[in-house]
């Protein structure tokens, strides 16, 4: 009989904690949507937070809401937005491929050294005492962006620019973020021509600091004015809808090479 | 009198971390960010506080008087399981962000070794009530305090430039070993 004091008393135990816990889930409950958990499976587990929000998870929320269009997960791409719509029934919008461009030709070669930089061993530390170039718009090359990507797609080269992979890439703008000096942002993969320099520094100097800096001397504007505009001596694509196929030759005379197209990999 | 120096011996001499190694778990998973190490910290010292109280109730009001004294670990364990159940449910109620935060690690204080030494280190002491929550408070600060140091000193870590084959956990279980040097100062102090 002895042994029953035991089984009584723990029984006894786990009765009075578990009506406790039923008293306080029935105060504290969440109600929690069983769509998000389907649609969540469906995303890519990335948690890149490329769609603006903190995880595929609460991406996931936004979309059963309402809040968000299932296009908007840059990973995912069109498969996983039409396979979320299905599931809820709403139609997905058009997605835009996007990758992220690199916008600085400033080689070790071709940019200016201020001096050996010995400090923290990153971009965001190397930004705050003015670089390691005497370009103040190039790009560090301690590479903060490839260490952000979380996909693999980017990597420094030789002479010290990063290189995408745009097989890779997914659009997330984890690099973006991490470059201190904005050398990178995403654009239409199918944007052909792209600026190759963020210098606002007037022609001479920006000439006097790196040799493929823009100097802003107009040729790429004169080739297709509707498409490029000068601002801050510095050549932007306002439109790369307009710019015609034809006149990508005479673009492609920039003299110090800081506009043109994306050299593919095999050609470097 | 004894009660302050209970306290005080609690949070850093006996620190449950750094003296008697328990709670690494956590101590190393959730010590990456110092907001979430003070959740987490504050997260163990409810549980230890209030576990603390709820075990000595039923050490002496159930096990001790009906000699079934062999329950303590079950049934501590149970005392702490239900809590951890109703600290989760708490958090993700008022706090959905600091839910995801703390992930695994929160259901994780369950088998937090930390909590369930305290409930026996005060039965085996034959503490009275006050100064078992005394202890449970004082412990589950010290490893707030501990834990909140290690985030600290991580946080800067990140800019430093570490070894590559020491990065990540390495270079962690260093920091806690050399915090763990220092903590040993304070032994002495109160008897």
């Amino acid at each position: 009989m002895d042994i029953l004091v035991p089984i009584l008393t723990m029984a006894a135990l786990g009765l009075f904690f578990s009506a406790g816990l039923v008293f306080a889930y029935k105060k504290l409950r969440v109600y929690e949507d069983p769509k998000i958990e389907i649609v969540s499976e469906m995303l890519p587990q990335a948690n890149c937070g490329a769609c603006g929000y903190s995880g595929c998870r609460a991406f996931a929320a936004a979309v059963v809401k309402g809040e968000a269009p299932p296009e908007n997960c840059p990973v995912g791409g069109e498969e996983v937005a039409n396979q979320i719509a299905d599931t809820l029934g709403i139609k997905a919008g058009e997605i835009i491929k996007k990758v992220a461009r690199v916008h600085c030709r400033g080689t070790w070669n071709a940019a200016k050294s201020r001096g050996s930089y010995l400090g923290i061993s990153t971009c965001f530390a190397a930004h705050l005492i003015g670089g390691n170039k005497q370009c103040s718009f190039g790009c560090l090359g301690l590479g903060d962006c490839v260490l952000a990507c979380a996909f693999d797609a980017m990597y420094m080269s030789e002479e010290g620019l990063p290189v995408i992979t745009e097989d890779k890439c997914t659009a997330c703008g984890k690099c973006v973020d991490a470059c201190p000096r904005s050398i990178l942002d995403l654009q239409p993969i199918s944007q052909e021509i792209i600026v190759f320099c963020r210098s606002e520094d007037r022609g001479p100097i920006a000439r006097k600091v790196c040799k493929n800096a823009c100097i802003a001397c107009g040729i790429c504007v004169r080739a297709c004015p509707d498409a490029i505009i000068l601002e801050n001596y510095l050549a932007k694509i306002v439109d790369f809808k307009k710019i015609d196929p034809e006149k990508i030759p005479d673009i492609e005379k920039c003299p110090t090479d800081s506009i043109g197209r994306l050299k593919k990999e095999n050609e470097r | 009198m004894e009660i302050i120096a209970l306290f005080f011996s609690a949070i850093l001499i006996n620190n449950f971390v750094l003296h008697y190694f328990l709670g690494i778990c956590p101590f190393l998973g959730v010590s990456k960010k110092i907001d979430s190490a003070l959740s987490m910290g504050l997260a163990v010292t409810f549980v230890m506080s209030i576990t603390a109280a709820v075990s000595w109730a039923i050490n002496h009001w159930i096990l001790i008087p009906y000699q079934l004294d062999y329950l303590q670990i079950v049934s501590f364990i149970l005392v702490i399981a239900s809590l951890v159940q109703l600290v989760e449910m708490f958090i993700r109620k008022i706090s959905p962000p600091l839910y995801q935060a703390l992930g695994i690690y929160l259901p994780l204080i369950t088998t937090n070794c930390a909590i369930f030494f305290l409930a026996l280190m005060a039965a085996l002491k034959n503490y009275n009530f006050i100064e078992t929550v005394i202890f449970g408070i004082g412990s589950g600060l010290g490893f707030t305090l501990a834990i909140i140091l290690m985030a600290g000193i991580r946080e800067q870590l990140d800019l430093a430039d570490v070894p590559e084959a020491l990065k990540g956990a390495g270079i962690s279980l260093i920091v806690a070993g050399i915090m763990a040097l220092a903590f040993l100062g304070f032994s002495g102090m109160i008897k």
